[in-house]
């Protein structure tokens, strides 16, 4: 079977796993709702500040809600040991990895529409520039998440305190493409700025780390 | 090298190659030794039963012959490679099911068939009769009970048609009646005939290899027992010449 | 034994060196340099805070390096590997001391100079970003159990090398407010000559006691790991006693 063919059976199989359960989306949704919620009591804005603050709020509660959804998207792989199946079946270690970040990127991303338009009532939002770029942004923001998110949570499959080590290491690595997917956000929001420079910053940060998990998740994965 | 690569080449001819070998492996955790100085050898087509306490290092063993570890010293092959490159031809049972709970066993079995490459061909549905669950299931495993899911876990395993079987404690969860129906089902497996391909490439028949802590749900499968203590081999014995004797 | 002789008598001697070097550059800098015109004795600072934050943006590379040969012959060679394992774990504490020396110092500067003691500014963001990769980096190496750190320790330098012109062309583009690059930036900047030799003696000064850090911390974690090899070497062979 072609590389691909093991990638689309990965992504069948979480995405199946994740219909029978339903946990990790419905947990993601409501722990996003809740982040949303809080800063909006909490900062009390006006029109005009929540187009300034809103992108950065968007994308803290997506980053919060992700860390519940990819540490249980390797939780799911280590109980009853499936992850040894895994390991001994011949396809290729990076196709597992790539269905899964794809399966994420499709759980993220389902979120996301289901909070976009409770974000925009509370927030009271429309957006001053050009409005359509986001629907380029927020793919390119998310699989910049996911896929190192997703990368991470198996680095940190086998230690202790696995819960704090994925922010712990996330997050710094992920600081860039987080600064770059607040920047292009507000740009659009308040279309002040051009939003060009981050969204080719978060190509080149996806390009670049991509290959670097598809390179190396072998080596994770084998890591014992 | 030169002298191993010649010694694994007549052994091919001859068609004795082992199905596993160790030469001197030990397996550390920081300064705990799993495995020490360990140097065995399974030949192809016999079944082999590892006894020992807990933490004797049978798992250890079983993982390392399975390529899950590596080892911190030694050299461990399978059919005379690299365990990682003979992958298609093993296949791996623990006391775990090693399938997904929220999944049928036949969305499982088809899942493993289909990572294992080539066509699914009916495969998993012969593989689950074989064990006596039937495949029209719509149970998820996580809803089976103890033995039933067991059987799903040796049909995952049995479904690929492997030559080397490796099965780890896969009595530890069962009463006794379900350990002697799995007994049996091993049994039979190990009769079936390699396909051609394997046995042009001087596969002699199925070789499979048990590590259990009851010997004596164990004893049909026991042509040579291994019996380990503190990460070494403590004695191995061979049935058919005890017999002799 | 002999060799360990050798190695700690070059040890003793680079030290002394080292010291002097420090010694030397801090007269010139607290007691020769010229007061600076505008700042007064604050401008003093300068002299610890450039060299501390150019060598902090140096020992990313050695870890980086290590991390790479770790990965490359972690299977071939898994001794030479455990040495250049030793290499990264050293590189990146000294990283981590040098981007604190250089992130404290930056603010005693600031406070002086703006009035504040951090401002989001490009080079400061990216300095702490820095010094973050490398502490998280070596949260790592402190939470992921034994057999598996060094492996995923590596995984992570390589990241870290990978994000790190990221991090310095984004925080860029974000804001500048740093004062414009003292060297290379362009006709009018450079400093007066007579500054000069007090800023070279703390770079060769703070240069050789990061690399005194390096070479010391590296010993140790050789150490180490031979103790940790003796101690496996015989659990190994003790073998027969406790099995009979």
């Amino acid at each position: 079977m072609s590389y691909f063919g093991h990638v689309f059976t990965h992504l069948r199989k979480d995405l199946q796993l994740e219909w029978r359960s339903r946990d990790s989306v419905v947990g993601m949704l409501f722990f996003a709702l809740l982040v949303v919620i809080i800063f909006s009591l909490a900062f009390d804005p006006t029109a005009a500040v929540s187009r300034q603050i809103a992108g950065g709020i968007l994308w803290v509660a997506l980053l919060f809600a992700s860390f519940t959804a990819l540490n249980q998207s390797w939780t799911r792989e280590q109980r009853n040991r499936v992850l040894d199946a895994q390991r001994m079946s011949p396809s290729p270690a990076s196709a597992l990895f790539l269905g899964k970040a794809l399966a994420n990127l499709i759980f993220v991303s389902f979120v996301e529409l289901v909070l976009a338009p409770f974000f925009l009532i509370f927030y009271n939002l429309h957006a001053l520039g050009q409005g359509w770029m986001l629907a380029v942004v927020m793919p390119l923001g998310t699989w910049a998440l996911v896929c190192n998110g997703t990368f991470f949570a198996a680095m940190s499959l086998r230690t202790r305190y696995r819960e704090v080590l994925l922010p712990l290491i996330m997050v710094p690595i992920s600081l860039p493409a987080l600064l770059g997917m607040m920047q292009a956000t507000t740009a659009i929001l308040t279309g002040e700025s051009d939003p060009g420079i981050w969204i080719r910053l978060l190509v080149a940060y996806n390009i670049a780390f991509t290959t670097v998990c598809l390179l190396l998740f072998e080596t994770v994965l084998s890591a014992e | 090298m030169n002298e191993a690569r010649q010694a694994d080449e007549s052994a091919r001819t001859t068609g004795l190659l082992a199905a596993a070998r160790l030469d001197g492996v030990s397996k550390l955790y920081g300064g705990f030794a799993a495995l020490r100085k360990v140097t065995v050898e399974f030949a192809a087509g016999s079944s082999t039963v590892v006894l020992g306490e807990n933490g004797a290092g049978k798992s250890t063993l079983l993982r390392m012959i399975a390529g899950l570890i590596a080892p911190t010293r030694g050299a461990v092959h399978v059919f005379g490679d690299e365990p990682r490159w003979q992958r298609r031809r093993m296949a791996y049972m623990s006391h775990e099911a090693m399938l997904y709970d929220e999944l049928t066993a036949m969305e499982n079995l088809r899942y493993f068939a289909r990572l294992h490459g080539g066509c699914v061909c009916g495969a998993p549905e012969q593989a689950l009769r074989a064990v006596g669950l039937d495949p029209a299931l719509t149970r998820p495993v996580g809803q089976y009970s103890q033995g039933m899911r067991q059987r799903a876990a040796l049909a995952r395993a049995l479904q690929t048609d492997p030559e080397l079987l490796l099965l780890d404690e896969p009595f530890s969860n069962l009463d006794v009646d379900s350990a002697k129906h799995m007994v049996e089902l091993l049994m039979e497996f190990r009769t079936r005939p390699v396909s051609t391909a394997a046995a042009e490439q001087g596969a002699r028949g199925r070789t499979i290899i048990l590590t259990t802590h009851q010997a004596h749900l164990a004893e049909p499968l026991a042509e040579t027992t291994l019996t380990m203590r503190a990460g070494t081999i403590l004695s191995v014995s061979d049935a058919a010449r005890e017999g002799e004797r | 034994m002999r060799r360990s002789r050798i190695y700690s008598t070059v040890g003793l001697v680079w030290l002394v060196l080292t010291l002097a070097a420090i010694a030397h550059g801090t007269r010139l800098a607290l007691v020769v340099a010229p007061t600076e015109a505008t700042m007064g004795n604050v401008q003093r600072i300068f002299y610890y805070h450039v060299p501390t934050s150019m060598l902090s943006l140096l020992f990313p590379y050695v870890n980086f390096v290590a991390s790479a040969f770790y990965l490359g012959c972690r299977r071939r060679d898994p001794m030479r590997a455990l040495t250049a394992d030793a290499v990264a774990i050293a590189a990146a504490e000294v990283t981590v001391v040098y981007s604190s020396i250089s992130l404290l110092t930056g603010m005693l500067w600031g406070r002086a100079a703006w009035g504040i003691w951090w401002t989001w500014d490009a080079r400061l963001t990216s300095m702490l970003l820095l010094w973050l990769l490398y502490v998280s980096y070596l949260m790592l190496r402190k939470l992921s159990a034994t057999g598996q750190t060094q492996t995923l320790a590596a995984v992570l330098s390589v990241f870290a090398a990978i994000d790190v012109p990221i991090v310095f062309m984004s925080i860029r583009w974000w804001r500048t407010q740093h004062p414009a690059p003292v060297f290379f930036g362009g006709p009018d900047t450079g400093i007066d000559p007579s500054m000069m030799p007090a800023f070279v003696w703390n770079i060769v000064g703070w240069a050789m006691w990061g690399v005194f850090l390096l070479v010391f911390r590296y010993a140790l974690e050789r150490r180490r790991q031979e103790r940790e090899q003796e101690a496996a070497l015989k659990s190994i062979e003790g073998t027969l006693e406790i099995a009979q």
